[in-house]
């Protein structure tokens, strides 16, 4: 008994002084710390945002969006491997607090995309930025996330999706300026993403001098919108802004032309619902649709060959809407890690965390999938370049993306 | 055990004073209900905002929905009425139905056959089903074998929280082989469009998902009342030792009773489809529950009360927010369906503890 | 995770094995079982997905041993009967070899149809991954690792006890220090040891110095506890003294439970102070199912009603009302879950049994969707919730007690007070009464038991704890959204008191750990942990379903239904009618 306690006390010993002998250069100041990659240890990358539960879908896009920035990298940077950890956070905010505590604790972790869903990054991103950590989330749109009273517990967050902001904004602009739209009617589904859209559409729109007629709400996984829409079509809106995801998306497209009073109006949808399901699911009620997103028009190459490499990768097309914003951001944090890593001449990496923090704020006219991103001091990275889309004969028939947005106009 | 003769006088003083005001509360909540109901109901109607068409609209897609929560009710409640077990699981068999009927509808698209012309593509529906009822009753064979069988001597809450393993696990299965993403079937040309039947608004797929419901829960119930299977099944249900000593075979009956829950399940799963074209592996478990709540308002054990349950669940999803709140000045008030079907569940409860049709029910099965 | 799958089949039915005969039906059986297991680890994606996580570096991953295991097991079972060394290595080698020969068929159907059109997961590097990178020339290969491991596992099992049962557990060891290294290296890492983590683990796994290290210490432990017999000392002790042992081990217990946070980090701090909030609900629903039998499945109504009396009381921001510190908000929590737990409770505790369940849930869902509506949202937010709630004590962020700490340490002592609470009131006039309406209604009403006012009492006191359970979770957070209110809690904490032992104080504890705490340390297999949180339930019922830690009566009942089994065979009717008539 007692020899084997001398003999493990030996080899714990012998570790220590091991450990002790392979010391290697001296690490930069960093107020926030510096992290050391040791020769022959890969990069390690985090991805946090809901992987299970009805939301799932958002979480596993971005997931995607980052695995394949990796294997455009043939998953090598600074000749060390890229190796990812992935955290689901549920899509609620004690999920995202348990995901990023559990991230913030792993002092090997260089930086962070997610989260997916907003509620997440609030309850997470204290832990995260108290850590020393940056995170660069994808899919969160909420306004307040990025928002120029945000508290210092942000210090640590950016995004590459669109604040609800933005887009709820162009979009008013674009019906009001535009399309000349006086009176203008809303519906959302219930979820932060299109309460939050159609409510800065609302302010925007009532700001710009156009008056707002009704604002309703439907619920996920309603089928039938007449009532809703009837009730819509009490208030005879122009216009009416259906922010939401594509199945509702769907419906609310083809039933409003069949509600008598609103045949005629402009129906137009968000980002959500940018997908070629889109199509299949509102049917004849496609064509004649809008919907607003991010610029695409001018790297649709580059999407095309993302597309190729999610089918063959995953064996069918991206399940969500962000998958392209989540490319970015991780080509964003390897550029930003790039520019601050000190490479020391053992392999070793040093990375000093607040100068990658600083690195990647100050991204500028970054070439990226969704636009030329430039990242605000408060975080927004998004190109702030919202199109408006019109579905055509064209798309109803079968054809993926839009050619051409038709606002703005060059 | 505690006995009135060991309480005090004051005791049982304020015990009386309590019961007293428990009724008052329990009258006042009846009537708040009524009372919100009727005056809603008059308002909405007053401000004549929807018109006739709208409702006969509302009415025909409340019960297209009611139809598909029926035949899925219809599996709660047959096990429960032979298990007393709330097989939560049932949500996912129903959502199996869904990914075997999606795979069948893009074989049978490939080949051509889905919309070569209108009698191929009844043939299609046909086969869709068979193929989704005959996967789901496998899938529910195999959570009976494993989760349930082993279990039928333990107290009735140990299956229930085996069941709700199950659910889970199947949940996280199809999500394993098929993915998050969202799977749409590939459309059906002669279910577009509307039927001719004058003065009525219904889809063809509204057409389809009620008639086949409506067919496929006489069949259920000429089964069950005629059959010597049947005969058996209401025989277990009523009490299993006697049966078994009438020389039913009891563990055959109940395989029986959860094959056919699971196969109505699976059709259910592909009309419900044709309503809602898209779905995912997530998809089973709110309407799963709902089903439940169907199975429990038509009254529990009880064939026809699942099916009259269902039907009365999706009417008053479609049509209870707009008729009861919209008058009320409610927001969106669709938003509240849920709320409006969960509560008039608690109100048929309360004024009919047994449900909708469950006289049968006697108070030591409840 | 194999092994439950394995073991739900149960194998004692068929022919008994008479020595030298092999029951070759039962082999076949159970390499067919084995086959469909390995498969659908293939396709669901456990193999594939898990091959990219290192078991041990450069030696063997995680969606290996799952491969591996998965032919292996059947090798070892239908060995298990085997009389001679001969007869097990020929059973366990069939057995094997079917499983094997199962995967090597998935092979090759997958090279001549394109299984992925259905499966997203038969990808070409799942087969590249089953052949060695052989592809389909390699697709004699699993075949015959089916054969090696089974006989493998056949010899393995004829081994003594005295040699097998270290080995068996050393490699345990290895897996579970191999797939929890992420955690244990941080740990080191932040610790400074991160030259003795570079010995013993990579990024992400075991290094081969770190496995043998593992194993060693597991097998060198093992057979000094067989040479010391510690177990069989303890139990040899007179009554005396084992009662003497008992004290020193409760005290080290509660020491342990009070310094964990403070050893383990703030990751760790986060998960156990969200066991420890659900230990405090587990308690107080026990009041509701597990004492008076009331299944309530809405539990999460009344922790709604908590968490946002708390937000609207304590927040600093939008819809925040009085901005009054988090310990005046409490009672007010406790209040309201407790009148909203009467004013629903009232109309539906004359229900009984399982339309009592659905009529709470229902109310579950009912305050869900309120709290996210449209009409609620000039005073709740709607889905843009209420923000910046402050913490109960407010300390300074570079403290350890800034965050999930002091959650911690506050739901625990909740939790001590609802079970002294819960245990008084058991033992009072009130419990023997709530007792009395669990067993039997109508015998309780018989005896002068007012039936609702006793069940009102349980609901009423359950909601109250789950109010303050909501009012926790709100300091724990900072922030509620009607995201956070869903069934799961509900379905959760019901799980908690049955899994761990309906009316067990321990065993809801236990509970609580097994189901929160151990799904939060496979997080990082995202959506997997809820296919291995599925299958615990259904193992934990199926192996005990009197719970982890079971009380006194519950061992009992559940013993005298164990005999009623063996007599009444076919008859359903339990004898004892524990929890929902």
């Amino acid at each position: 008994m007692k020899r084997f306690i001398r003999v493990g006390a030996l080899g714990v010993a012998a570790l220590l002084a091991l450990g002790a002998c392979s010391g290697g250069a001296a690490a930069p100041s960093d107020e926030l710390g510096v992290i050391t990659v040791p020769a022959g240890d890969p990069i390690h990358i985090a991805y946090w945002g809901v992987l299970s539960g009805a939301d799932s879908t958002l979480g596993e896009d971005s997931k995607r969006g980052v695995e394949i920035a990796i294997d455009d990298k043939d998953g090598k940077l600074l000749d060390h491997d890229i190796s990812l950890t992935q955290e689901d956070g549920l899509c609620t905010p004690e999920g995202g607090a348990t995901a990023a505590q559990k991230l913030a604790a792993d002092t090997t972790i260089v930086g962070l995309i997610g989260s997916a869903c907003s509620d997440e990054t609030v309850g997470g991103i204290k832990a995260l930025t108290d850590a020393g950590l940056t995170t660069i989330s994808p899919s969160n749109t909420r306004p307040a996330l990025t928002a120029e009273d945000r508290d210092a517990t942000y210090a640590g967050y950016l995004r590459t999706a669109h604040s609800d902001a933005f887009q709820g904004k162009a979009v008013a602009e674009w019906a009001f300026n535009e399309k000349g739209v006086k009176k203008a009617a809303t519906i959302h589904d219930g979820s932060a993403y299109a309460e939050a859209l159609q409510q800065v559409f609302a302010d925007e729109f009532t700001a710009l001098g156009g008056e707002i007629v009704a604002q309703e709400a439907v619920s996920k996984g309603q089928t039938d919108m007449s009532p809703a829409l009837t009730t819509i079509a009490a208030a005879q809106p122009e216009l009416l802004y259906f922010p939401v995801f594509v199945a509702e998306g769907g419906f609310i497209a083809q039933q409003a032309l069949e509600t008598p009073g609103l045949e005629s109006v402009i129906r137009i949808g968000s980002d959500g619902m940018f997908t070629p399901d889109f199509v299949t699911a509102a049917g004849a009620g496609a064509e004649g649709m809008f919907l607003s997103s991010p610029n695409f028009s001018a790297f649709q190459e580059g999407y095309a060959s993302f597309l190729e490499k999610h089918q063959a990768k995953y064996g069918e097309a991206p399940v969500s809407a962000f998958h392209a914003h989540a490319y970015d951001a991780t080509n964003m944090l390897f550029d930003a890690i790039e520019k601050v890593a000190v490479k020391n001449s053992d392999g070793s990496l040093f990375i000093p965390k607040k100068a990658l923090r600083d690195a990647i704020f100050a991204t500028k006219d970054f070439q990226g999938l969704t636009g030329v991103l430039s990242c605000s001091p408060t975080g927004d990275c998004g190109a702030p370049l919202i199109a408006v889309y019109e579905i055509t004969a064209r798309e109803a028939g079968g054809e993926w993306p839009p050619e051409a947005p038709i606002w703005p106009t060059e | 055990m505690a006995t009135n003769a060991a309480q005090a006088p004051s005791g049982r003083l304020i015990e009386r004073v309590t019961e007293l005001a428990i009724q008052a509360f329990l009258w006042a909540f009846r009537i708040v209900v009524v009372l919100i109901v009727v005056v809603g109901s008059i308002l909405t109607l007053a401000q004549g905002r929807y018109s006739a068409a709208v409702w006969v609209d509302l009415a025909i897609t409340g019960a297209a929905l009611g139809s598909i929560y029926a035949l899925v009710a219809l599996g709660y409640t047959m096990v429960y009425g032979i298990l007393r077990m709330i097989n939560f699981a049932h949500g996912e068999v129903f959502m199996a139905g869904m990914f075997a009927g999606y795979f069948t509808a893009v074989a049978l698209n490939n080949m051509g056959v889905l919309n070569a012309n209108p009698l191929a593509s009844i043939v299609s529906i046909v086969v869709m089903i068979l193929v989704a009822a005959a996967l789901s009753t496998v899938v529910s064979l195999i959570v009976e074998r494993i989760a349930y069988r082993p279990l039928r001597n333990a107290p009735r809450l140990v299956p229930l929280i085996s069941a709700i393993g199950a659910s889970f696990v199947l949940q996280y299965t199809f999500r394993g082989f098929f993915g998050p993403g969202v799977y749409a079937y590939p459309p059906i040309t002669i279910l577009d469009g509307k039927a001719p039947i004058p003065f009525i608004d219904i889809q063809w797929a509204e057409v389809l998902v009620i008639g086949s419901a409506i067919a496929m829960m006489i069949g259920l119930y000429l089964f069950v009342m005629r059959s010597k299977t049947g005969t058996a099944i209401r025989a277990v249900s009523e009490d299993q030792s006697a049966a078994a000593l009438m020389g039913i075979d009891v563990n055959r009956t109940i395989v029986t009773t959860f094959a056919i829950g699971a196969a109505l399940a699976g059709a259910a799963g592909v009309l419900y489809a044709q309503l809602f074209h898209q779905f995912n592996y997530f998809v089973g478990f709110f309407p799963g529950l709902k089903a439940f709540t169907a199975a429990v308002l038509g009254g529990i054990g009880n064939i026809p009360g699942a099916m009259l349950g269902g039907l009365f669940l999706g009417e008053i999803e479609m049509i209870g927010p707009v008729l009861f709140l919209t008058g009320l000045g409610v927001p969106a008030a669709n938003q509240l369906k849920d709320v409006i079907a969960f509560t008039m569940l608690v109100l048929v409860l309360v004024f009919r503890p047994q449900g909708l049709l469950g006289e049968r029910v006697t108070r030591n099965r409840a | 995770m194999t092994s439950d799958a394995v073991a739900t089949a149960p194998l004692e039915t068929g022919t008994e094995a008479v020595p030298s005969i092999i029951a070759w039906r039962d082999v076949i059986r159970i390499g067919l079982i084995g086959a469909a297991i390995a498969i659908y680890l293939c396709l669901v994606g456990i193999v594939p997905v898990f091959h990219e996580r290192q078991l041990i570096a450069g030696v063997i991953t995680l969606g290996q041993v799952a491969l591996f295991g998965s032919m292996a097991l059947p090798g070892a079972f239908a060995a298990r009967k085997a009389s001679t060394l001969r007869d097990a290595l020929l059973t366990g080698a069939v057995a094997g070899l079917i499983t094997g020969l199962a995967v090597t068929l998935l092979v090759v159907v997958g090279s001549v149809v394109d299984l992925r059109v259905m499966f997203l997961n038969a990808s070409p590097e799942l087969y590249s991954m089953l052949t060695m990178g052989m592809g389909t020339a390699g697709a004699w290969i699993p075949a015959v690792e089916g054969l090696l491991l089974g006989a493998l596992a056949a010899g393995v099992g004829q081994l003594p006890d005295r040699i097998r049962s270290p080995l068996v557990r050393g490699l345990l060891a290895v897996l579970v220090v191999g797939l929890f290294a992420g955690l244990l290296r941080a740990p080191l890492l932040s610790a400074g040891l991160g030259s003795l983590s570079a010995v013993l683990f990579t990024s992400d796994g075991l290094t081969v110095v770190g496995a043998v290290l593992v194993f060693s210490v597991v097998v060198l432990g093992r057979v000094v506890r067989q040479r010391v017999a510690v177990g069989e000392r303890i139990a040899a002790l007179p009554d005396e003294r084992r009662q003497q042992l008992r004290i020193p081990a409760i005290a080290g217990l509660v020491a342990i439970v009070l310094i964990l946070p403070l050893l383990l980090g703030p990751f760790f701090a986060q998960v156990i102070a969200l066991v420890a909030l659900y230990i405090l609900m587990a308690f107080g629903l026990n009041i509701t199912l597990g004492l008076a039998g009331l299944l309530d499945l809405g539990f999460v109504a009344f922790f709604a009603v908590g968490a946002y009396t708390v937000g609207l009381f304590t927040s600093t921001a939008e819809y925040g009302l009085l901005d009054i510190p988090f310990w005046l908000a409490v009672p007010f929590a406790m209040l309201f879950a407790a009148i909203f737990g009467a004013i629903l409770g009232l109309p539906i505790l004359s229900i009984r049994g399982d339309y009592l369940a659905i009529a709470t849930l229902g109310f579950g869902e009912i305050i869900r969707l309120l709290a996210g509506s449209n009409l609620l949202l000039p005073l709740l937010g709607g889905p843009r919730g209420i923000i910046n709630i402050p913490k109960p004590f407010e300390v300074p962020s570079t403290s350890f007690f800034s965050g999930p700490g002091q959650i911690y340490y506050i739901a625990l002592a909740f939790a001590v007070v609802v079970a002294f609470v819960a245990w008084r009131l058991r033992n009072g006039r009130i419990g023997r009464a709530w007792i009395a309406i669990r067993e039997d209604e109508d015998v309780a009403e018989a005896v002068g038991i007012n039936l609702i006012q006793t069940k009102l009492l349980a609901y009423v006191l359950g909601a109250a704890f789950a109010g303050l359970g909501g009012a926790v979770f709100a300091g724990l957070v900072g922030s509620i959204f009607p995201s956070s209110i869903n069934l799961f809690v509900s379905i959760n904490v019901a799980a908690i008191v049955i899994v761990g032992g309906m009316g067990s104080i321990p065993g809801v504890a236990l509970g609580a750990l097994f189901l929160i705490g151990i799904p939060e340390l496979f997080r990082e297999f995202a959506d997997y942990r809820f296919l291995f949180y599925g299958m615990a339930l259904i193992g934990m019922m199926l192996y005990r379903p009197e719970g982890i830690w079971p009380s006194g009566i519950a061992r009992r009942e559940l013993h005298v239904e164990d005999e009623s089994q063996v007599i009444l065979a076919g008859d359903t009717t339990p004898i004892t009618r524990g929890g929902m008539s």
